[in-house]
């Protein structure tokens, strides 16, 4: 439909959308080989000093691995309630269904702040301490939803008439859960699980509010951004955190491409 | 039924529960003598937001900068998804989705942290106009640093609603437009631009909603005049100590989005999420 014009323009556009996207993330990787603790390009030199300095620093231990636990936790929880909310609103035709999908993207539709200080507001209402625990809840909210919506587009992608046949041939609820639904969605899973992580090891909006004193990786950087302290550190660990979630949402993005055998279209 | 139970009872007692103390904190107030929070309902903390000009020019600044993003983030997304979706090839639109969608995922206080750089006085921005012969920007903590850094941020998430609103599309509705005699530009505006609306609206609901409860980007790229609704609610909690006010100032954001989200659900954008 498109005269050859307006396709080269598109074909432009599109190659400035990709590299807007992308520079910033290539050079604040090159920070991290700043030989100097200045931080003004060009640098000065090129070093790996401080990559052993960010590696020593206990503080960065202890959010490190609160990072980890909170998302893992949170991953678990959400693997569990989303996979729920998925069949149940996939399976079953019922009053206020509608209602209830809508709730569901609330976490994410929502600015972070409302999550983040509708949960403060409450645990202080309750006089319940900011802990891991709470970290954790404030995750799963949002985590949830990443699950809950990857396995329902792969629901939807199904066809239904393989869990019929396995009912026909005689195979118990069970059985046809374990061969035949399990198998379909299993992909779906592990890619929401993957996503959910990332996206709850990145978290920093709501949980500041959920995390009072405890530092996550990300508030670490954050406080130690805004009082521009420790900023080489701040670029070591930056290129980490990029090389380690592009990781997790590459093999995501790998394992939702359907393999063809179960797709509809 | 029992599979529902879970899920509906977290977001119950957790979420839901969760915004109604928001809502509830919002009457409440801190007595300054004891600074304990004192559960008498009142509407002071209103008051307060809307008597001030000083917080009214906050509450201002943060949803026309929202407005901003949105409207730069559809001019960017748009082209590139229609690339996307109706001219490049299979191979690479696969990569171009990949090229989207990892930076949606990597850290967002990262992409921010990497625009602090560039954009700083002895950053690389400025460094290249110079070498261009051009003065220097000096965007660096200021309101346009801000809009364009969340224009940056929220990129990914308007091109991938758009892109999955093209790409069903059918041909042949295309083909029959230009049977039937009209010009791209008037199929364009007549049948791809209805079609997508629901995915932009879909997209916008990010880029406005995400930038709306931000404090991040202002703290970092914005300048003294950047503050916005999330950094009042920020320091509210983390320096005065004061939940009710900041539970009250939040509110005004979840307002304008419970009514952007009616809106939306009315026009099927959630169809495209």
């Amino acid at each position: 439909m498109e005269n050859k014009g307006a396709r080269v323009a598109l074909g432009v556009w599109a190659g400035l959308v990709v590299a807007f996207l992308w520079i910033p993330l290539l050079i604040i990787m090159v920070y991290a080989f700043n030989s100097s603790n200045i931080q003004s390009w060009p640098l000065p030199g090129l070093s790996t000093k401080w990559f052993p300095v960010a590696w020593h620093d206990p503080q960065v231990h202890t959010a490190f691995w609160l990072s980890i636990k909170a998302g893992l936790l949170a991953t678990t929880i959400a693997l569990v309630l989303g996979s729920c909310a998925a069949f149940a609103l996939h399976r079953f035709r019922f009053f206020g269904r509608e209602l209830i999908s809508f709730v569901l993207v609330l976490p994410i539709a929502l600015p972070g702040i409302i999550t983040g200080m509708a949960l403060n507001s409450f645990f202080s209402n309750r006089h319940i301490n900011l802990s891991l625990w709470t970290i954790v809840i404030g995750h799963a909210t949002f985590c949830v939803v990443i699950v809950y919506n990857n396995l329902l587009a792969r629901l939807r992608r199904t066809s239904t008439s393989l869990v019929e046949a396995s009912m026909d041939l005689g195979a118990s609820g069970f059985q046809t859960f374990r061969f035949v639904t399990l198998p379909v969605i299993a992909t779906a899973l592990v890619s929401g699980a993957l996503l959910a992580f990332a996206l709850s090891f990145d978290e920093v909006v709501v949980t500041y509010f959920t995390a009072g004193a405890q530092n996550t990786l990300p508030l670490l950087i954050f406080g130690y951004i805004r009082e521009g302290q420790q900023l080489p550190e701040v670029n070591v660990i930056v290129f980490a955190v990029i090389a380690l979630t592009v990781i997790p949402v590459a093999i995501a993005q790998r394992l939702t491409r359907d393999s063809g055998v179960l797709r509809r279209r | 039924m029992l599979l529902l139970t879970p899920p509906l009872a977290w977001f119950l007692f957790v979420y839901l529960a969760a915004l109604a103390a928001l809502f509830v904190s919002a009457f409440w107030q801190v007595n300054p003598f004891t600074t304990e929070i004192e559960h008498i309902w009142t509407f002071s903390n209103f008051t307060t937001i809307f008597q001030s000009s000083a917080y009214r020019s906050i509450a201002l600044r943060t949803i026309t900068i929202a407005a901003l993003t949105t409207i730069a983030d559809v001019i960017l997304a748009f082209p590139f998804a229609y690339f996307m979706a109706r001219i490049a090839g299979p191979k690479l639109r696969a990569m171009l989705f990949v090229l989207v969608l990892l930076p949606l995922w990597s850290s967002y206080l990262v992409r921010v942290y990497a625009w602090r750089q560039i954009l700083d006085h002895d950053g690389i921005l400025n460094w290249t106009l110079q070498k261009l012969g051009l003065p220097a920007a000096n965007l660096a903590y200021s309101n346009t640093a801000v809009w364009l850094v969340f224009t940056y941020v929220w990129l990914p998430f308007m091109i991938l609603p758009i892109y999955a609103a093209l790409e069903r599309i059918p041909d042949s509705m295309l083909e029959a437009s230009s049977d039937l005699g009209a010009r791209s530009w008037l199929t364009t505006r007549r049948i791809v631009l209805p079609l997508v609306l629901p995915g932009v609206i879909a997209g916008s609901i990010f880029t406005f909603s995400l930038t709306l409860g931000d404090y991040i980007t202002p703290t970092l790229v914005g300048g003294a005049g950047s503050q916005f609704i999330g950094n009042v609610v920020f320091s509210s909690v983390g320096v005065a100590n004061n939940i009710p006010f900041a539970a009250a100032f939040a509110t005004i954001p979840l307002a304008i989005m419970a009514i952007y989200l009616v809106i939306a659900r009315r026009l099927g954008a959630f169809e495209a999420l």
